[in-house]
């Protein structure tokens, strides 16, 4: 399990590194470009074959979020039809991202930028 | 090279001139391939292969501790769903705090997207702005730029969602 984890995981980020070196996107560009890309790859039906091969080397990754939000999505419109356009994506990733602006915050309310002085 | 030419071209009234221009453009042309070449065997070659080294080795291994803290809630009894959303919280702090001391960036100038694609990545993306620009208040220095990177993430990827729940209602 681990070494497919390491492969996919590790393979995800090369393409990403590839975008960045070969091409003029930024990492923004790529951040961005992976959580769309993985919520397309969900929606077809392919990112979740990859999910329960390689686990954490799929979802970690950016495309994992995307996929997240789009699992999300779909599940709630088959538990309550339309409304789950609306509600099903943020609260399959509220989690992550509860984390990551609290975390967030409070890491750069406590630290300082290197080089600028405690 | 092409500045200078189009400037003639763009004078265009004196023949000769042009031709000794021509010339010289010609001349100076091949210098300057003279001197790319020159150039090119001294400067090293671009570390593409280094950086999808590095890229791959630190993905997979931010990865892999994904996986292993995931192990770890689903060992005390959670559910798949709630122990990989345990782990990713855990990502999203350890990413955020390894950025606020200072240590990811100096993994980031070496990993390049080995530390940006996965969400210890996002974490960062939300921390570095936030921290950068502290000094210019809590609103609109750290609240607003918390989101420079992060933003547009979660609005391209809730657009992403809605049009793909969307399609899946309409064809349900």
């Amino acid at each position: 399990m681990y070494i497919m984890v390491f492969i996919v995981g590790g393979g995800l980020c090369v393409i990403g590194q590839l975008l960045m070196d070969l091409t003029p996107l930024t990492p923004a560009h790529v951040l961005v470009l992976f959580v769309v890309l993985g919520g397309i790859l969900s929606g077809i039906g392919l990112y979740q074959p990859l999910v329960d091969i390689a686990g954490a080397g799929a979802t970690v990754p950016l495309l994992g979020f995307g996929h997240a939000l789009v699992t999300g999505t779909i599940e709630d419109i088959n538990s309550f039809g339309f409304l789950g356009i609306f509600s099903g994506a943020l609260k399959a990733t509220a989690t992550g991202i509860m984390a990551a602006v609290v975390f967030g915050f409070f890491m750069s309310v406590l630290f300082n930028p290197k080089g600028k002085g405690g | 090279m092409y500045c200078l030419s189009d400037y003639n071209f763009a004078k265009g009234d004196n023949m000769p001139n042009e031709k000794k221009n021509k010339q010289q453009d010609n001349k100076e042309k091949m210098q300057q391939q003279k001197y790319q070449s020159k150039v090119d065997n001294v400067t090293p070659k671009p570390p593409l292969l280094k950086n999808l080294c590095w890229a791959f080795i630190v993905g997979g291994l931010i990865c892999s501790l994904g996986q292993f803290v995931t192990d770890y809630f689903s060992g005390l009894g959670l559910a798949k769903k709630e122990a990989s959303a345990c782990a990713t919280a855990v990502l999203v702090f350890l990413g955020a705090f390894f950025t606020g001391i200072g240590v990811y960036d100096d993994l980031g100038k070496r990993a390049g997207a080995g530390s940006i694609v996965p969400i210890t990545g996002f974490a960062n993306s939300i921390v570095a702005p936030a921290m950068e620009f502290k000094r210019e208040g809590y609103v609109f220095g750290v609240g607003a730029k918390m989101f420079v990177i992060a933003g547009p993430v979660l609005v391209y990827g809730m657009v992403t969602a809605f049009i793909i729940g969307l399609i899946y209602w309409v064809r349900q």
